[in-house]
């Protein structure tokens, strides 16, 4: 038996230790928020925070992970930089299938959680690993300036 | 004043009861049902396929098209709305279940969410749903009151009869409008009435978007559930040979290891469990027939097709003479195999018994997979349910059922427990359903600076052929040169021609833009080569062509006008237009990109002109331009699937190339205010993209690109395009 502490609380299960925290989230916990997009840390769909930091679960071994606290989309709505990413979101309707936007939200979040006014370079840097199919990139350059200045508000 | 005072006091009390539900319910995760029968305990007025409406004024709309990320669940609802006057803050929305009787896409006869035609086809039938629904309403309204129904109005989920102030909610007419007969020709809204078609109205499945409570197919869980992943063979068309199992089983989570002719599938404890099993086990494959097939063989294969006359699809005037007249010029553009990469990787959950089979995932042919699976299990119709999700991305890939028959073929070696099937994004590339290499070659001739003849072929796979036998006719697919066919140009002698070639090995299919992409790559590239042969602006001499498209003119002195068009520019960068009416949508692109010294492209701005007629939701219109126009770039820019030793060569997004957020241009898209009819939109960014693109980097370099994806050595000047 392992235990992980997931959005504020203490979840226990049983994987090996290496194991990808993002398996454990979905198929043991049923954490089904944080997606599996291409495995090898390329896509940026897993991404959940660990001690407030973006990381993809994809390739996160749940062994090594310890006490740190981890954030997932389910959970990531009860920070202020998550809040408002999300309100952001559907202001200015940034999303179309949404399957990758789990993560994009985590990235944000991550990214105004740090650089609570970032410019189109930091923007730039901070969300260039998370890839969506559907092109909505203008909208999330947008929506990260939007929250970034309701947070400033 | 007279009031029926019980029935608005039910009436207000049930409306308040409605309101307090909070707004737009959203019913995916029930089960569903077909509308419920007369007599059942709960009465519904259920007048048509689209609409029902219960006692506590609930009104649910039941989605005949799926939601793969394009809106169209909220456009829809807005259109049944409309007619309806249903509150379209408080409806509540349903997948449909497998039915072509019911939910059959008009355009083909089966339920299938594509070609980017679910509002043009549903467009009428939806109106008339919910106009005979509402004019039902009213009746039973009116004769409860004893009034003429012409002196009641409609609004809201609710009938007033203003001369007496009476209102009846619709809830408290279901049991009356039940006992109506529909109106033979229901009364359409005068489009200027409409409150509700053309208001921009936030979508009702992004909420859910947001917070990871979203159930996509591979996000299903159910009670005792397994996790599978498969491996086919690499070689197209391969067999499993052998299988050493003994490293895997002693994987802990491992469950099962079934092994079938052409696959192998792992089941486990999770996803992980079940890889890491998969990929301990030493397979060897015989690679059947096709292990020396290679991309060099299947281009030299489709060049030499090209070189053959084709089926003749469109003659006008008379080619032959006059493209021996006046200057010519001929050209020919080459397209690749893509992979479709939806974001949501291929899944699908089974539940199979002795006696049914319950399926979830996401699909655009609901009633096809029905179908597919009870002939595949020899289950009757009935006993094979279908669950459709919202899905993580279409374009195509799930217009094709192998998904669900390879995760019912693993089902079947299982005890009876649930599984799902989740496919790696390995075996997700590598095992796609591609977008053909396409070859079109165009010949055309000009006198007084306008084209007077044009001769244009398309070579490559039918996929029509396969996917819909009864719409291939006469050797010709349809699709691969629907946008040759339909050309917007004043050209007085044309032909259009479609040569049937058919890679070996590679399995074809849609990817979304279709044949528009093709024939408007093609196109807009070869006219810009025509428009520098006449010493004519690529934007003046389109213009001069358009007489018989005047929307299509507008939005090219729209997009001119909005993208600075001949402004000077820095060196090496330069602008591309490009045109279109590709479903049904008047669309004119610029693109301004530069090219540094190495042939690397930076998009600077992408601005699109759009007359898609009646914009349903407008914003989402503008949002599948710009999303559109960076899956198309995207392809332009990066994609190719390239075949060797009758294997994918590419497997993930490492070598298979997505544009990302700091390579996205500025993207400014432009409405025209319309009455026309609603054209489609899902597809027509793409088809707008790549073009624009390539005539950008031609005006920047003066390199004429003819292949995609775009070649940055020839636009580095270090070798011929």
């Amino acid at each position: 038996m392992a235990t992980l502490k997931i959005n504020g609380e203490s979840k226990v299960f049983e994987a090996t230790e290496d194991t990808p925290l993002l398996w454990v989230l979905r198929d043991v916990l049923g954490l089904t928020g944080t997606k599996f997009g291409c495995g090898i840390a390329q896509c940026g769909a897993c991404t959940v925070h660990v001690d407030g930091k973006p990381v993809r679960s994809c390739l996160l071994p749940v062994g090594g992970i310890g006490d740190r606290a981890i954030t997932t989309i389910e959970g990531i709505g009860a920070t202020p930089a998550g809040a408002s990413v999300q309100k952001a979101w559907l202001d200015l309707e940034v999303i179309q299938c949404g399957y990758c936007q789990s993560g994009q939200i985590m990235a944000a979040a991550a990214l105004l959680a740090a650089t609570p006014h970032p410019d189109d370079a930091d923007i730039d840097a901070a969300m260039a690993g998370n890839i969506c199919r559907c092109g909505t990139y203008v909208r999330i350059r947008d929506a990260i300036k939007r929250a970034a200045a309701a947070r400033a508000a | 004043m007279q009031r029926d005072s019980a029935s608005l006091d039910v009436t207000r009390r049930k409306l308040l009861q409605a309101a307090g539900a909070g707004s737009v319910l959203l019913a995916f995760h029930l089960p569903l049902r077909a509308a419920p029968a007369a007599g059942e305990a709960k009465p519904t007025f259920a007048p048509n396929a689209f609409i029902r409406i219960d006692e506590s004024n609930k009104v649910t709309l039941v989605m005949p098209q799926v939601e793969m990320g394009q809106g169209i669940y909220t456009s829809v609802a807005m259109i049944l709305a409309e007619e309806l006057d249903a509150d379209i803050a408080q409806v509540a929305l349903e997948h449909a279940p497998p039915s072509d009787t019911l939910y059959g896409n008009p355009t083909f006869g089966i339920q299938v969410t594509g070609n980017s035609n679910s509002v043009r086809a549903f467009w009428t039938p939806l109106r008339n749903a919910g106009a005979s629904a509402r004019a039902m309403l009213v009746q039973a309204a009116a004769q409860q009151w004893k009034v003429d129904p012409a002196s009641c109005s409609a609004a809201k989920s609710a009938v007033t009869h203003a001369a007496t102030g009476r209102v009846l909610a619709y809830g408290a007419l279901v049991r009356d409008a039940s006992k109506l007969t529909p109106p033979a020709t229901p009364q359409l809204k005068d489009p200027a009435n409409f409150t509700v078609i053309g208001q921009p109205l936030k979508r009702f499945d992004t909420p859910d978007k947001v917070n990871g409570k979203v159930v996509y197919g591979i996000d299903v869980m159910l009670p005792g559930m397994k996790f599978a992943t498969v491996a086919l063979c690499p070689v197209f068309g391969g067999k499993v040979g052998h299988v050493d199992d003994s490293a895997a089983k002693q994987i802990p989570g491992v469950q099962k290891i079934v092994v079938l002719d052409d696959m192998v599938a792992v089941t486990g404890d999770h996803m992980w469990a079940a890889k890491k099993g998969l990929d301990a086990l030493d397979i060897t494959w015989n690679e059947g027939p096709n292990g020396n097939v290679s991309s060099a063989e299947i281009w030299a294969d489709l060049r030499a097709a090209s070189q053959k006359d084709g089926v003749v699809a469109k003659a006008e005037g008379d080619v032959a003479k006059f493209l021996g007249q006046g200057d010519r010029l001929d050209e020919a553009y080459e397209l690749p195999f893509l992979a479709h990469a939806t974001m949501e990787p291929l899944n699908c959950t089974v539940q199979l018994t002795k006696d049914s089979c319950e399926i979830w995932t996401g699909t655009q042919i609901m009633s096809r997979v029905q179908g597919t699976v009870a002939q595949l299990t020899g289950l009757p119709l009935d006993k094979v349910t279908v669950h459709n999700h919202l899905i993580g991305g279409g374009f195509g890939r799930r217009l094709e059922p192998d998904m669900v028959l390879t995760a019912v073929r693993v089902a079947q070696q299982l005890d009876g427990a649930p599984v799902k099937v989740v496919w790696t994004r390995e075996q997700d590339i590598q095992h796609d359903v591609y977008r053909p290499v396409y070859r079109d070659t165009i010949s055309a001739s000009l006198a007084n600076g306008k084209i007077q003849a044009w001769k244009y072929r398309v070579t490559g796979s039918a996929v029509i052929a396969r996917w819909l036998p009864p719409a291939f006719q006469k050797g010709i697919d349809i699709d691969a040169i629907d946008g040759a066919a339909d050309i917007a140009y004043d050209i007085p002698n044309l032909q259009i021609e479609y040569v049937r070639a058919e890679p070996p090995a590679v399995p074809t299919g849609f990817w979304r833009g279709v044949g528009p992409n093709n024939n408007v790559f093609a196109t807009e590239c070869f006219i810009d080569e025509l428009a520098k042969k006449a010493g004519k602006d690529p934007v003046a001499f389109r213009r001069d062509m358009l007489g018989k498209t005047p929307r299509l003119k507008a939005a090219l002195d729209l997009a001119a006008e909005k993208s600075g068009w001949g402004q000077a520019l820095p060196a090496r960068a330069g602008r591309g237009v490009s045109i279109q009416t590709a479903f049904g949508s008047f669309i004119a692109t610029v693109v301004e990109a530069e090219v540094d010294e190495h042939g690397e492209v930076r998009l600077r701005r992408v601005t699109a002109a759009v007359d898609t007629g009646i914009a349903v939701n407008p914003d989402t219109v503008i949002a599948q331009i710009q999303g559109g126009l960076i899956f198309g770039l995207t392809a332009a820019l990066y994609g190719e699937i390239t075949i060797d030793k009758g294997r994918v060569q590419q497997s993930n997004f490492h070598d298979y190339r997505m544009l990302r957020i700091d390579e996205a241009p500025q993207i400014d898209v432009h409405l025209i205010k319309s009455g026309e009819a609603p054209g489609g939109i899902g597809e027509a960014g793409v088809t707008a993209s790549s073009a624009s693109l390539r005539n950008a980097l031609y005006a920047a370099t003066g390199v004429p690109l003819r292949r995609l994806p775009i070649d940055r050595a020839a636009l580095a000047g270090k070798k011929n395009a």
